[in-house]
């Protein structure tokens, strides 16, 4: 079972940054729960064969008030994806910093090494005010402005800062196939 | 959450004010532009005069602003707008219909930023039998009012889309590979009724134009 975790603070956000997930699993009857990072259990944690974190809005930085509610993370050993604030996430939990920068819109981004089934100039999706940056994960995307894609250097953490769900849905089918 | 809705009176924009409320949200108003340029990337131009009935049957003041449509210059008219509903409206947060267009989507994600306010975008992604599916679902009562495809019959004009029009808009798709929500600007709607509106609009009078592959329907409504 793959485990979606919802960061939005308002539900109205789960049908932007949540259901386009939830939309790409079920087109490939991948099984998957989808909950509130607010509502887990350390039981539901254990059942997760895989997780993915979303994103949320430009403005909202809720789940950021709650990076203790994420600890768990430090002793998962399955993968993780985190997507935009779920990138954010994964860093935080690593000793990581956020830093301001801001990309909207369509940009290409350039995978140096192959990442989730990735590699070269891809266009992706953006729309972050945050970026994060830690020293327990190697790079694997650059836009011009900041880093795209990051891999933990000892467990199999992804995180994208671009929302995979617009434009590279494959990359999600990608993490899911590991 | 206060919320002003990017209105055009077609069935993605109402449609998204619809979901807003389910959502326990508040509108506090309605905003619409009307484009002097048909070919605007930014805003759907027919009949838009008209939605100031619709904002009527909602009960929901509307905030209309003229813009030139000059590309990346109506985003100013835009702003102006938004800027006017947060001021006079009290608005925390703008909703729009926006479904695959990031060009519309990042535009008015850059603009709320701007202007410190949320920015919700419900039927992102959102696959276009599932939009047809939920729209007639929920009593909306949509008619075309404008054509601009291969495929896309003047004679389309007018006519309302139910589950028999849909199949049609199917076959266009297999002939012609148009997109089934109209998202290419294949034509325009305009909402009738929906549970957000207090009576169902009537059309009175009806006025076709355009040439070639191009045509709208001026309605007038009550």
């Amino acid at each position: 079972m793959i485990l979606l975790i919802k960061t939005p603070k308002n539900r109205l956000h789960d049908l932007e940054f949540v259901k386009p997930i939830e939309d790409i699993l079920k087109r490939d009857n991948i099984n998957f729960k989808s909950i509130h990072f607010n509502k887990l259990s350390q039981k539901l944690i254990n059942t997760a064969d895989k997780i993915i974190i979303s994103g949320t809005s430009l403005k909202d930085n809720y789940f950021l008030a709650y990076i203790k509610n994420f600890r768990w993370i430090k002793e998962f050993e399955k993968p993780i994806l985190g997507i935009c604030g779920g990138m954010h996430i994964l860093g935080l939990i690593f000793k990581g910093e956020i830093k301001k920068c801001q990309e909207i819109g369509l940009t290409e981004i350039i995978f140096k090494n192959n990442f989730l089934g990735y590699h070269g100039k891809h266009q992706v999706y953006e729309l972050h005010n945050l970026n994060v940056v830690s020293k327990e994960f190697n790079k694997y995307a650059i836009s011009k402005n900041c880093v795209q894609a990051i891999k933990h250097k000892k467990k199999p953490f992804y995180g994208v800062q671009f929302h995979p769900e617009v434009r590279n849905k494959n990359l999600i089918l990608n993490f899911t196939n590991l | 959450m206060k919320c002003a809705v990017l209105f055009s009176g077609g069935k993605d924009s109402t449609y998204a004010a619809y979901l807003a409320k389910q959502y326990d949200n508040e509108i506090t108003c309605l905003i619409s532009i009307i484009s002097e340029n048909p070919e605007s990337y930014m805003f759907h131009t027919p009949s838009i005069t008209k939605v100031n009935k619709q904002a009527e049957v909602m009960n929901i003041p509307i905030i209309i602003q003229q813009t030139k449509g000059i590309k990346e210059e109506e985003l100013k008219d835009l702003k102006y707008a938004i800027k006017k509903a947060k001021i006079n409206y009290k608005i925390e947060a703008v909703i729009t219909g926006a479904v695959e267009s990031a060009y519309q989507a990042s535009r008015v994600q850059k603009i709320c930023d701007d202007l410190n306010l949320e920015c919700f975008n419900p039927l992102w992604q959102k696959k276009p039998e599932e939009q047809w599916d939920d729209l007639l679902k929920n009593g909306f009562e949509i008619i075309i009012i404008g054509v601009a495809a291969e495929g896309m019959e003047k004679e389309l004009l007018g006519k309302k889309i139910d589950r028999k029009m849909i199949n049609k808009l199917r076959e266009i798709n297999n002939k012609y590979r148009i997109h089934l929500s109209f998202e290419g600007g294949e034509a325009e709607t305009f909402v009738l009724n929906c549970p957000l509106f207090s009576k169902k609009l009537i059309v009175q009078k009806k006025q076709t134009l355009g040439r070639g592959s191009s045509w709208k329907m001026e309605i007038d409504v009550n």
